[in-house]
């Protein structure tokens, strides 16, 4: 499998999984990050999925997915600490309580990695501040009343959510249309120039 | 049957029998010196003998899992629709067994064949049977047909009640095992049902204390009602209401006792179509073998621990609308795997059918079944 191909952020949340270590991949999708995570890293992966047509693809892929909607929690299925490692990438944003799911990956595995649309990206604020409109942009597909990301955020915000809950950010890394990362220019203005946020955190006192 | 055969139909099959002489010592106490076991198989076993699947049947099922008899027969086994060339179990790829269990009443050991102590039928002398008894008596015949593992164990509901018994009992003798519309343990509710089930057939005067067959006799009224009692529970509300409704038998209320609804005359079919096909003494058997389930006991309630050695990768099915195995239930299988870190997939089929959707080609559900099986099949050696 190669790294061509692979979503600009899974190419990312690939990078910073060790090897063969136990992940939980919430909203796993197609299973795609996990099948890559099997083969490049040799890790021992679950994901959570709730979309049936996707089940099919994981089943396909022999990924280990478990039907459950994220919104019911995490509590009816796993024990403290049996993960080293839970990814949410792409679906933070949908959840009914973020903050509350973002507890229950810190308590399930020892690390969490979230990805999300940024909010405050500067095609957003145009829309919203020139144009007066909710913004739909790449990573945004969707209107107002169709779309299914009920609790968008910015750097900024998740950054509060995470010392409000006593969270350590460990790593955060941001990338742009062309799923550049790294330049000086997006690394001056995170929240202004990065499209899609990338997090590692852990518990403060670890 | 069809005058044509389906290219996907595994066509004209025979039943066999298998006869033992070593005795089998059940978890009753008793012991069964001598019995035979009925089976049929479809497709062949390769030559490493690695393509064995072991198909499990649940409380009324039997043997014969897919095709027909004869050209005249009207109905295919009972899971034709996920068992041959080119289904889900796919017999060009996998050779697939299936026995009628002990206790049962089509053929193998059991209350309806005769006791060779006495040279009378057992009625209700049969030892009555466990799970793990029925799993035990699976293996020696494994042993028999000279398979050494099963690449799968597959059943649905107290199918899959046996599958979970295997993993537990024999660890490593099979690689995959495939649990549907199945529970842990039969709730108080479940053991309810049961329980008015096999009061309504004790409580028939023909029942005659389990010698009905001696007296040549068979107590019809109460083994019918057991069944439209079952019946009920294998169907969902949703799926009654669609079948059914309030739909009169003859377009108009007839102010009395007899038939008025469709439903009625339904369930009525249902219940006596069963008497011609199944013994009393047997459904008694088999719910007590149903509610004394529960492997876990013995690993003080802990299914993790019971399931820890296994190795086998195991898919997990529910169905929405199941409320006699809800998913809720399946769900407690899965977390016990989740806890002994076994390789596992879940899926919860969007359904209307009810419990009696696991024999039902679902596409949603023979898609996964048929993608899970391919991969077992492309990795046979």
């Amino acid at each position: 499998m190669e790294d061509k191909g692979l979503r600009a952020d899974l190419v990312i949340i690939s990078q910073w999984i060790k090897e063969s270590t136990k992940v939980l991949d919430l909203g796993c999708g197609d299973g795609t990050l996990l099948a890559y995570l099997r083969e490049k890293r040799n890790v021992q992966g679950y994901g959570l999925e709730i979309n049936a047509f996707n089940i099919e693809d994981c089943i396909e892929k022999q990924i280990n997915v478990i039907q459950a909607d994220l919104n019911d929690g995490l509590k009816s299925y796993f024990a403290d600490n049996s993960f080293d490692c839970v990814i949410m990438s792409q679906t933070l944003q949908a959840t009914e309580q973020p903050d509350l799911l973002i507890e229950e990956m810190l308590r399930v595995g020892g690390e969490g990695i979230v990805t999300f649309p940024n909010m405050a990206h500067w095609s957003a604020r145009l829309q919203l501040g020139l144009k007066g409109i909710m913004p739909v942009t790449k990573n945004l597909p969707n209107q107002w009343f169709n779309t299914p990301n009920v609790h968008l955020c910015t750097l900024n915000d998740f950054e509060v959510l995470c010392k409000n809950h006593d969270i350590k950010i460990l790593q955060r890394t941001v990338v742009d249309y062309s799923h550049k990362q790294g330049s000086w220019l997006i690394n001056l203005f995170p929240n202004l120039l990065g499209e899609i946020a990338i997090y590692r955190f852990c518990r403060h006192q670890r | 049957m069809p005058k044509l055969l389906a290219d996907d139909s595994v066509g004209i099959v025979e039943s066999q029998r298998a006869q033992f002489t070593k005795p089998l010592t059940l978890e009753c106490g008793k012991t069964l010196d001598a019995y035979d076991i009925v089976y049929e198989t479809y497709g062949e076993l390769n030559a490493s003998a690695s393509n064995a699947i072991l198909i499990c049947h649940a409380l009324t099922g039997d043997h014969h899992a897919a095709g027909y008899y004869s050209v005249d027969d009207k109905k295919a086994g009972w899971w034709d629709s996920a068992i041959g060339p080119g289904k889900p179990i796919d017999t060009n790829m996998f050779f697939v067994v299936c026995i009628n269990n002990l206790g049962g009443c089509r053929g193998s050991s059991g209350p309806n064949t005769i006791n060779p102590e006495t040279g009378k039928y057992w009625g209700p002398d049969f030892p009555i049977v466990t799970v793990r008894d029925w799993v035990k008596s699976q293996h020696r015949f494994m042993q028999w047909l000279e398979i050494n593992a099963w690449c799968a164990v597959i059943g649905g509901s107290l199918g899959g009640m046996q599958v979970l018994q295997w993993s537990i009992d024999y660890p490593d003798l099979l690689k995959h095992a495939v649990v549907i519309a199945a529970a842990p343990k039969l709730s108080a509710q479940n053991i309810a049902f049961n329980e008015v089930a096999r009061q309504s057939i004790m409580s028939d005067p023909d029942f005659c204390g389990g010698r009905y067959l001696e007296k040549n006799t068979v107590p019809r009224g109460g083994l019918m009602l057991a069944r439209m009692l079952g019946h009920i529970t294998y169907l969902s509300d949703d799926a009654m209401r669609d079948k059914f409704g309030r739909e009169l038998r003859e377009g108009k209320l007839n102010f009395g006792f007899d038939v008025d609804f469709q439903v009625e005359s339904y369930l009525r079919y249902q219940g006596r179509s069963f008497v011609d096909r199944f013994d009393a003494n047997t459904y008694l058997l088999m719910t007590k073998t149903l509610d004394y389930f529960d492997p876990a006991r013995e690993y003080n309630d802990d299914l993790a621990a019971a399931l820890k050695q296994t190795s086998a990768h195991f898919l997990v099915v529910s169905f929405t609308t199941d409320w006699r195995f809800a998913p809720e239930r399946s769900h407690e299988i899965v977390k016990a795997l989740l806890q002994a870190e076994k390789q596992l997939s879940y899926v919860e089929i969007e359904a209307k059918q009810g419990h009696d959707a696991f024999l039902i080609p679902i596409p949603h559900y023979m898609n996964i079944f048929s993608s899970h099986m391919k991969n077992i099949a492309a990795a046979l050696t």
